[in-house]
C-alpha cells in the first residue's frame, strides 16, 4: 500500500484459521526485527507492514516476507491467554440490551446468556487504542449496527455489531449496540504493554451486578 | 539536562499541540502514530535551532498562539505563513532567532499554508509516552497532558542547550516549499483500486476536489465528484491497517485522506499519497482545490530521495556551522 507499506493478505474472510495465519506471520516478523520495518498492524485477514523505503526496498522486504511465510509454524505461537471480562449488562450502561432482545424476540436475560456463552477470539486491536474486535457472537443475538452512531460512548461499554463484539477502550463516538459496561481498563498509555488484550488472546464475559462492579479491583 | 520553564502560553491559538515525528511500534495495540502532519517543516525547524530532527515542537494552525519566552532561547518558525512576530515586529519563517527572556512570539493570520511549527533550542520538555512526545488528541495522552495548549500553560525546555546556539541560521531559500490554494498530490494506486470501475478511477484522476470544513487531524474530507465503487460489492470491507495518505472511499463516494490519528479502517482505499507529498497534507486548508496524479513507485522513491537529500544537505551544513 503506497510507497512505504506492504499489505500482506492471508485470506478474504473472517475466520479463526485465516486470523491465525496472520498471527503466525506477525509473531515471526516481530521476532526477526528487520531493519527499516517501523510498524506491524495485524488485522482479521491481513498484516500491514510499514517500512522506511530509505532503509529497505519493497522487493527486498517482499522477498524476506516470502521466505518467512515458507517457514511458518503454528507451534511457534504462544498458548492463548484467556482473559475474564466482568460486565454489568443492561440499565443505563447497557442502553441497547432491550432493543437487541426485541430485535430477536427473546428476553434480555437470554441475550446475556448467549453473550456470556462463547470463548471469543481477539481477532485484532484497532479503531481506538486497546479496542478488541472479538468473534464470533452467536447468531441468535447478532444485530446490525445502530442506524445513527452515538457521538459519545463511554469507555468500558460492551457492544455488538453483527457477529462481532467489542469493548470501547476510550471514550469515543461509536455505532455498535451497547449491551453492557465493564469496570476493566483496557488501555493505559503508561502500561507495559499499554493494551490489556493482544491479537490471538481469548476473552470470556461474565455477568456481574452494578454493586460488584463498583467494588471491582483490578 | 535541567528542565526549566521556557514558554508561557498567553493565548492558545487554534489546536496548538506538542508534536514530534510520531509514535511507532504500537500499531498492534491500536495506537496511531500522531506526530507532525507536515513532518518536513518540523524537521527543518528543529535543525534551524540546533536540535535533532525528532525533537518535540509546537504545531499550530490558521492563527497561531501568543507565547511569552521565560528564558533566553533560540527559536524558529517554519511551515505555513501565519505572520509570526517577535515583540510585534514581523520575523522571517525558515530562520532561527535569539529570543530574550520576556520576548513575545505572536502570529497574525494564515496568508499561505495552514500549519506552522515552532521549534525551541533543546526541544519542548514533555515526558515521552510509548517513545514519543506527540499528542494523541482523540485518546488524550502524550504531548502536554494529552491535550492542546491553553492559556497559562507553562512548557518546559532543556537549558543544557546553549541559549543562543545557532541563532540567525537560514534554510536554503530555493528549498522553501511554496503553498498555493491548488494542490496536485501524487499517488500510487491501491490497495483496492480494482474495486472501482474505470469511470470512477477516471473521475478520481480528472476532477478537482475541495477540502471540506469537516476535516481534522484524523482525515482530510473531500467534496466534489463522487467516486462510487463497483455496484455489486458492499461499501465496507473487513477492517485492516491504514497509513497516513491512504485515500478511503466510504459509501457516500466522498474521498477521505487518512492522516496520522488512525491505525485501522473498514473502507475501500483507491490510492495512497506518496511519502514525498505527505508534508503537503499538513498545509492544505479547507476550501483549497486538490487534484490527484498517479505516479510509479520508482517516481515516488525518486521524489522522496530528493526531499531527503535536501534535508541531509541542510543537516550537514548546520553540523559544520556548530564547529568552533
Amino acid at each position: 500500500m503506497g510507497d512505504r507499506s506492504l499489505l500482506v493478505e492471508l485470506g478474504d474472510e473472517i475466520s479463526p484459521s485465516v486470523n491465525q495465519g496472520v498471527q503466525e506471520l506477525f509473531v515471526a516478523l516481530d521476532l526477526h526485527k528487520f531493519d527499516g520495518v517501523k510498524e506491524l498492524v495485524p488485522s482479521y485477514r491481513s498484516l500491514l507492514v510499514i517500512y522506511d523505503p530509505l532503509f529497505i526496498s519493497a522487493p527486498d522486504l517482499e522477498r524476506k516476507i516470502d521466505e518467512i511465510c515458507q517457514g511458518l509454524d503454528p507451534a511457534q505461537l504462544p498458548t492463548p491467554r484467556t482473559v475474564e471480562i466482568p460486565v454489568v449488562y443492561g440499565g443505563s450502561q447497557g442502553p441497547d440490551l432491550e432493543s437487541v432482545a426485541q430485535y430477536h424476540h427473546i428476553t434480555p436475560q437470554a441475550v446475556i446468556d448467549y453473550h456470556t456463552r462463547p470463548t471469543y477470539r481477539v481477532y485484532m486491536i484497532g479503531f481506538t487504542p486497546g479496542y478488541p474486535y472479538l468473534g464470533e457472537v452467536p447468531t441468535a443475538i447478532a444485530t446490525p449496527r445502530r442506524k445513527t452512531p452515538r457521538i459519545f460512548v463511554p469507555r468500558g461499554s460492551v457492544g455488538i455489531a453483527q457477529k462481532q463484539t467489542g469493548i470501547y477502550s476510550v471514550d469515543s463516538p461509536g455505532g455498535w449496540q451497547i449491551i453492557g459496561w465493564t469496570p476493566v481498563n483496557l488501555f493505559d498509555p503508561q502500561g507495559q504493554p499499554p493494551s490489556l488484550l493482544m491479537m490471538g488472546d481469548r476473552v470470556r464475559f461474565q455477568a456481574i451486578s452494578s454493586e460488584e462492579a463498583s467494588q471491582w479491583q483490578p | 539536562m535541567a528542565a526549566i520553564e521556557t514558554l508561557e502560553i498567553i493565548s492558545p491559538g487554534i489546536m496548538t499541540t506538542v508534536q514530534d515525528l510520531g509514535r511507532y511500534g504500537y500499531g498492534r495495540f491500536g495506537v496511531a502514530p500522531s506526530g507532525a502532519l507536515d513532518s518536513f517543516s518540523l524537521r527543518i525547524a528543529n535543525l534551524l535551532v540546533g536540535n535533532s530532527e525528532n525533537h518535540a515542537c509546537l504545531e499550530t494552525m490558521l492563527m497561531g498562539p501568543g507565547i511569552r519566552v521565560l528564558t533566553d532561547v533560540v527559536m524558529a518558525v517554519t511551515g505555513g505563513d501565519l505572520q509570526p512576530k517577535r515583540n510585534k515586529q514581523p520575523i522571517e519563517l525558515w530562520r532561527s532567532y535569539a529570543f530574550k527572556k520576556d520576548d513575545v512570539l505572536s502570529f497574525g493570520n494564515a496568508v499561505s499554508g495552514f500549519r506552522a511549527y515552532i521549534a525551541v533550542g533543546g526541544g519542548i520538555g514533555v515526558p515521552p509516552v510509548m517513545g514519543s512526545r506527540s499528542t494523541n488528541l482523540p485518546s488524550g495522552f502524550g504531548g502536554y497532558q494529552g491535550r492542546f495548549c491553553k492559556k497559562e500553560d507553562i512548557l518546559l525546555g532543556d537549558a543544557s542547550c546553549g541559549p543562543m546556539n545557532g541563532a540567525g541560521r537560514k534554510f536554503n531559500p530555493d528549498w522553501i516549499p511554496r503553498y498555493s490554494d491548488k494542490w496536485k498530490l501524487r499517488v500510487v494506486w491501491g490497495p483496492q483500486d480494482d474495486h472501482f470501475p474505470d469511470d470512477s478511477r477516471h473521475a478520481f484522476l480528472n476532477s478537482m476536489f475541495r477540502m471540506s470544513q469537516d476535516s481534522d487531524r484524523t482525515g482530510i474530507r473531500l467534496e466534489g465528484q463522487e467516486i462510487p465503487c463497483k455496484p455489486d460489492i458492499e461499501a465496507s470491507i473487513i477492517s485492516e491497517g491504514v497509513i497516513s495518505g491512504s485515500i478511503q472511499i466510504p459509501g457516500d463516494g466522498k474521498p477521505i485522506i487518512i492522516l496520522g490519528e488512525t491505525v485501522t479502517g473498514g473502507y475501500r482505499k483507491i490510492a495512497t499519497v506518496i511519502s514525498a507529498d505527505l508534508p503537503a497534507l499538513g498545509q492544505i486548508k479547507p476550501g483549497d482545490g486538490i487534484q490527484f496524479g498517479v505516479v510509479s513507485l520508482d517516481e515516488a522513491y525518486l521524489a522522496l530521495q530528493k526531499m531527503e537529500d535536501r534535508i541531509n544537505a541542510f543537516k550537514c551544513k548546520t553540523n559544520f556551522s556548530l564547529l568552533p
